[in-house]
């Protein structure tokens, strides 16, 4: 399978790209103030506590529905993250590679086109499986062992914003096969941030109780179910009653998007990706 | 040398019928209908812009003909069978430079499908090809221009092909370098291998090509042998003792008079159609008596044939 030639050495290049550098660095930046934030979190939670016993009041909240909150914090980041260097990563994977002339050497070998863009495909994915296990992995044991608090689903919530890193990265390849590689960054930044506001404008709107504007988020997570996914992995990983307490808001949802939404999205990925393949098949260089 | 695929055993390496490539409002390529035969090495000729480029991409499967039609090693263009045994060299190479030596080759290798152990055989012979041997392990971004050209014509030889596609192979490279791509052409025509050179170095086609095409304007104005395209168009200079009344009428019977200097001693120079017909012009000076000093043959060089190809072909558009 020549494809994985293809994603062996994409895997390589996505590790030297200076912006994914960029984001791996920001991501220690943000490990290292999510911890030290978590434990001042906690510090704080005990000291308040400590108080409240002393003036023999009662406990209002569970501290489980700030923890979550903590945790829920942790993964929006993680997803952030994850989504910025997926567009980074890919953005100019074919366009850069035609204009640079480094395609030319590759596509005349008896390798299929296809296999080339699946082996790129293929070889991000496997940098964001890496990337997105070891972020989550940080916030939920970061969770566990400062916070004393273990987020529920976390495999689920794991798988789902994987799953928004490859939304992200078909979006990116397919661009890359028909735009240039800045144009196709402006366009898929523009998507990217769409589906964004769109999933604030639906939270807004279940807030409201406002048919129009829950309608515009649903249109938007249909041309690009990025973040309805986000909004998934959010509600699974919370307790309900934190899911309750904290109600529709900028992180998360209380109406969860069904099943049949989890596979329009796996099904989105994977047509992109067939038209990203089919696209390049027919491409001159 | 690899085995013919089954099923072709075409009468030509490569063979085009009507090839053309039109980008939008613009003809890349008007027509283009060639031969390569099994085995020799065909020079591709012709001026900026004249469709070289186009067609070899053509021929490589990177880009789609327009129109027409084309068979390489016997397979239709662009097959996918047929690239194992295609090595080829891109005019505007760039590399995954961070890689070394070494592993770029290793890299197309596998892309070859070549097994590990052909690999571990076939990496050092190439890079002993083209000399890089000593810079093997060093990155090919610190490479200079040349050494990058000569790692791009060691990474298409990688797989051993039947046919070597070479598109300006010796454009980064000094003298020196130019040379040693000239004695690895003949020593890859002494294997049997067959190479499409395309080039605008004319001495370099006229040093190694078995057969020439010349394009302009997109289409083929000049394909055959180099020694036929280049043949019928002899000048010879003959330098005399003497020249009697009526011997150049004489010989103007045998050869076409082109220029007549007197001094200091009469000099001739004359068209011939062949070199039988010279030495006979030569009899003929000798019969009359008439000291001959030199007779200096002159074959029309490939920049001639070209030079006149392509300025026609603008006059008549003009």
């Amino acid at each position: 399978m020549k494809a994985l030639v293809i994603a062996r050495l994409t895997f390589r290049e996505g590790l030297r790209k200076k912006l994914v550098l960029g984001v791996v660095l920001l991501s220690l930046v943000f490990i290292v103030l999510y911890v030290w934030g978590f434990s001042l979190f906690v510090q704080d939670w005990r000291a308040m506590e400590a108080r409240r016993a002393a003036a023999g009041a009662g406990m209002t909240l569970p501290y489980e529905v700030f923890a979550s909150a903590m945790v829920l914090l942790g993964l929006w980041t993680v997803n952030f993250l994850a989504g910025v260097m997926t567009i980074f990563a890919s953005v100019g994977t074919i366009a850069s590679e035609i204009e640079q002339g480094t395609l030319h050497a590759i596509v005349p070998k008896p390798i299929r086109r296809w296999e080339i863009v699946l082996g790129k495909w293929l070889g991000y994915a496997l940098m964001l499986v890496v990337y997105i296990a070891v972020m989550v992995a940080t916030v939920v044991l970061t969770a566990r062992f400062v916070g004393d608090y273990r987020p529920p689903n976390v495999l689920a919530a794991y798988g789902l914003i994987l799953l928004v890193a490859l939304i992200l990265l078909s979006l990116t390849i397919l661009g890359s096969t028909l735009f240039s590689t800045v144009a196709n960054g402006v366009i898929v930044f523009m998507l990217y941030g769409m589906a964004i506001t769109g999933g604030l404008v639906e939270q807004i709107g279940t807030a409201l109780d406002n048919d129009v504007l829950i309608r515009i988020g649903v249109i938007s997570s249909i041309l690009v179910p990025s973040d309805s996914m986000w909004r998934l992995a959010s509600y699974l990983v919370q307790p309900r009653l934190a899911v309750n307490f904290l109600g529709p808001n900028p992180f998360g949802t209380t109406v969860p998007p069904s099943t049949l939404a989890v596979w329009y999205s796996v099904a989105y990925a994977l047509v992109l990706l067939l038209l990203a393949m089919l696209r390049f098949q027919r491409r001159d260089l | 040398m690899q085995p013919l695929l089954p099923g072709s055993q075409a009468e030509w390496a490569i063979e085009t019928r009507g090839l053309r490539k039109v980008y939008g409002d613009r003809v890349a390529l008007e027509d283009l209908s060639i031969t390569v035969g099994h085995g020799e090495v065909f020079g591709f000729l012709g001026p900026n812009g004249a469709g070289k480029t186009t067609a070899v991409k053509i021929l490589v499967g990177l880009i789609r003909p327009t129109a027409g039609t084309g068979w390489v090693l016997g397979r239709p263009l662009g097959d996918y069978r047929a690239r194992r045994q295609i090595g080829y060299l891109p005019e505007l190479f760039r590399f995954h430079d961070w890689l070394t030596g070494e592993e770029l080759l290793d890299l197309h290798g596998q892309l070859y499908g070549l097994s590990r152990a052909e690999r571990r055989r076939r990496i050092p012979e190439v890079l002993e090809l083209v000399g890089l041997t000593e810079a093997a392990r060093r990155r090919v971004r610190t490479y200079s221009k040349g050494m990058q050209q000569r790692i791009g014509i060691a990474q298409a030889l990688l797989a051993e092909p039947r046919l070597v596609i070479l598109d300006e192979p010796t454009s980064a490279l000094d003298p020196l370098g130019r040379r040693d791509v000239r004695d690895l052409i003949r020593r890859l025509r002494s294997q049997g291998i067959t190479v499409f050179l395309n080039s605008h170095l004319l001495s370099e086609v006229e040093a190694v090509c078995d057969r020439i095409a010349i394009v302009n304007r997109g289409r083929v104005v000049a394909l055959g042998p180099m020694t036929t395209l280049l043949a019928g168009d002899l000048t010879v200079e003959f330098r005399l003792g003497s020249l009697p009344d009526g011997t150049l009428d004489a010989l103007a019977q045998l050869v076409q008079v082109e220029e007549l200097r007197p001094d200091p001693r009469p000099t001739i120079i004359a068209r011939a159609p062949d070199e039988e017909t010279i030495a006979r012009a030569v009899d003929l000076l000798v019969e009359s008596g008439i000291p001959v000093y030199g007779v200096i043959p002159e074959r029309n060089s490939l920049e001639d044939l070209f030079v006149r190809l392509v300025n026609d072909e603008s006059l008549e558009s003009r």
